[in-house]
């Protein structure tokens, strides 16, 4: 099952690394992952995204709970969460078919954010479901280039 | 005037820091990185011990560690120094053995530009640290130590890493006030939970067939006297760890001895056939539950641990209690249990307990039999002794035939299976226990990797007996071709080897050669009464296994070698 998983750690050099790293030992891999800051000065945000089974999630938060550096883990999926992720996408637009994707993109409540003379770039938002129905929907004009932030996510409010 | 005199160096901060710890001894290297604080050193009141290899000086401390229950302190340079000490570290990580460790490094200004002895030690370390820092500000020394400090000997122990630049060792700074620790994400759990606590009460009064398991986490907690008090209330039988030796004393009736791979036949069947299995401190690691789906299939299972993370692991818990031990048993003894009644279950295992003792050949009298040699160390030392080993098949002979009765007596590298580790461990126990005996069991392979540690055995006053049992090749390993690689002896078996009596003359301490089997009891008796330090060549069968054995991936009750 896909899981979103969610640390609350000490900004100190090498968190990263700490927190990848007991991923890496114990063979879990890592479908995306984006690092930032967070309300609180000197504390980061870790939200990963990855592929396992209740037990083996369960041992994965054990083992970076027991890291020095990590404040807090959980299990998004567990509860009612939200979830946003960001691509940009560089899409082949010959004049001819401009119009069309604009209208593509509509639906979507993407917007476009730079146009060029062969291509434009598109910036959407949303759960990675929906970036990948995106993506999908706008590959047979051409992507030249895309690149995705990785999830991030809150529980929802009570 | 006041205020000058609060400058100090980063060198100054870094002793007196350690001064504060308690710090009675480092064992330690010197190189280019560390030269600041070896001068530092050089007017300290801390003892340094040199030893020959930075290998040694990391095992050194675990056996510091290990026999008194304190840190061990490390200091090795920067680069291949530091790499020096990674084995040793892992080994501490693998048995959680409190241990602080500083490494030199280059300086700022170099790291990330591959300088001289430049190593990445905050990379290479994270892995097998509890937790590892790089000091940037000269400032942050004390508040580091006293963390480090705090982390490598609270909740489930461990190695910490301090990794020194050069430049941050020799600037000056204004004395910083040490706040207390504050770390918010580092919390460990002493106190048990009451409702598990309980339901662990309920199944003890339930059970018909209980059994304990005792890993090192007793020993962690300093919990051994609770827990035979404990077991001694309810007449339960106990089932050790490797590590876990001495924390009930081999005499108490219902001791089953080790479980796993070359565990006692009664300890694996106990494990096999027991309703409730209360694990104190053990990791339920692979040579103890072979298959874990399979072990102790019909139990309840209760698992007490200080780290969360162990429970659930490798076996399916049904009560969960995270805390110290000690705290455990202290509320389990206030507790009264009505009187559980297990007589049938008891009587099963004291008549399995006589049925089947550890075996050997007693009656041939062609060859030494290294059983023979444990056994006897333990009558001539009284099973008083500290008794330290390498890894191999000595060393679980040693775990199945030497009489331990106490927390702290074994010395040996359980979790990583360290070749090299005994002649070092050694060391530093003794220098821990100076009062005590410390006999060391070795093999003729172990041996060679860090002999040259005997050179600090005289400077030192080191008065350790070294038990090397010679069977002329690595043992295990060649067992293991001899059972499962259709006695292919693969680099197994040394063809040439040193003249280790006069390797020990070399090193100016004793050295006695035993090698005829009619006399060897009266020989090594003898050997015993000498005085200093003194290497016993042992010659033992270059044939005999380790048994009896569960295979790989069997079950506890599928052992072969069982008479």
């Amino acid at each position: 099952m896909r899981r979103i998983i969610s640390a609350k750690v000490r900004n100190s050099s090498g968190v990263l690394n700490r927190v990848s790293g007991v991923l890496t030992r114990r063979q879990f891999n890592i479908e995306s992952i984006s690092v930032g800051v967070t309300e609180k000065e000197g504390i980061s945000r870790i939200t990963f995204v990855m592929v396992g089974s209740s037990e083996e999630v369960e041992q994965v938060l054990k083992q970076l709970n027991k890291q020095i550096d990590v404040l807090k883990v959980v299990d998004l999926t567990e509860v009612a969460y939200l979830e946003r992720e960001l691509a940009l996408v560089r899409v082949n637009a010959p004049t001819a078919n401009r119009s069309e994707l604009f209208a593509l993109i509509e639906p979507f409540r993407a917007s476009v954010i730079d146009v060029g003379s062969k291509t434009i770039l598109i910036q959407v938002t949303g759960t990675s479901d929906k970036v990948d129905a995106f993506v999908e929907l706008v590959k047979p004009y051409g992507i030249k280039e895309l690149a995705r932030t990785g999830v991030t996510g809150l529980a929802r409010s009570l | 005037m006041e205020e000058e005199n609060k400058i100090k160096k980063g060198t100054r901060l870094l002793l007196e820091a350690l001064e504060k710890q308690q710090v009675e001894v480092i064992f330690g290297y010197p190189g280019g990185a560390v030269l600041p604080l070896y001068d530092e050193l050089y007017d300290s009141d801390i003892r340094h011990v040199l030893t020959r290899h930075e290998q040694g000086a990391v095992h050194a401390a675990e056996g510091y560690a290990k026999a008194s229950g304190k840190p061990g302190v490390v200091i090795a340079t920067s680069g291949p120094g530091a790499t020096n000490v990674l084995t040793g570290i892992a080994d501490a990580m693998g048995d959680s053995v409190p241990l602080v460790v500083f490494t030199g490094q280059v300086g700022t200004a170099g790291i990330g530009k591959d300088a001289f002895q430049e190593a990445d030690i905050m990379g290479l370390t994270m892995p097998i640290t509890k937790y590892n820092y790089q000091v940037r500000c000269v400032k942050d020394l004390p508040k580091i130590i006293n963390e480090a400090f705090h982390i490598a000997t609270s909740g489930r122990k461990g190695p910490v890493v301090i990794d020194l630049p050069k430049d941050i060792t020799t600037l000056e700074t204004d004395e910083p006030k040490v706040d207390d620790i504050e770390l918010e994400s580092y919390q460990p759990t002493y106190e048990p939970n009451k409702m598990q606590m309980t339901k662990l009460l309920e199944s003890l009064s339930n059970s018909k067939k209980p059994l304990v398991l005792a890993g090192a986490g007793v020993i962690g907690s300093e919990a051994s006297q609770e827990l035979t008090t404990f077991v001694k209330k309810y007449e339960l039988p106990v089932v050790n760890t490797l590590l876990g030796l001495g924390t009930v004393p081999y005499d108490y009736d219902l001791f089953l001895g080790m479980g796993g791979m070359h565990g006692s036949y009664p300890a694996n069947m106990a494990i096999t056939e027991c309703d409730l299995l209360i694990n104190f401190g053990s990791r339920f690691d692979d040579r103890l539950a072979s298959c874990p789906e399979k072990f102790a299939a019909g139990a309840t299972i209760v698992h007490v641990d200080i780290d969360p993370a162990e429970i659930g692991k490798v076996i399916n818990t049904d009560i969960p209690i995270v805390g110290d031990i000690k705290r455990v048993l202290q509320h389990l003894l206030n507790d009264d249990v009505e009187k559980v009644s297990h007589d049938e279950w008891k009587e099963h295992n004291l008549s399995r307990i006589k049925a089947y003792p550890f075996t050997f050949d007693r009656q041939q009298q062609d060859e030494i039999k290294p059983q023979r040699v444990i056994e006897l160390v333990g009558e001539i030392t009284q099973g008083e002794a500290i008794v330290v080993t390498d890894v191999g098949q000595h060393q679980m002979w040693v775990a199945q035939y030497y009489p331990f009765s106490r927390e702290k007596q074994i010395i040996t590298s359980g979790g990583l299976g360290t070749m090299g580790y005994g002649i070092p461990a050694a060391i530093g126990a003794k220098i821990a226990c100076p009062d005590k005996e410390v006999v060391v069991f070795v093999g003729d392979g172990g041996f060679q990797m860090t002999n040259q540690e005997l050179a600090i055995l005289n400077l030192n006053q080191l008065s350790i007996k070294f038990v090397l049992l010679n069977n002329h090749s690595l043992g295990m390993v060649r067992q293991w071709q001899e059972c499962f690689f259709d006695e292919r002896r693969s680099e197994s078996v040394f063809a040439d080897q040193p003249d280790f009596i006069k390797l020990a003359e070399a090193y100016h301490i004793k050295g006695k050669r035993i090698d005829d089997p009619l006399t060897f009891e009266e020989d090594l008796k003898e050997a015993f009464n000498e005085e200093g330090p003194m290497l016993i060549e042992v010659v033992i069968s270059p044939t005999e296994h380790v048994l009896p054995m569960v295979p790989a991936g069997k079950n506890n009750d599928e052992m072969i070698g069982v008479e």
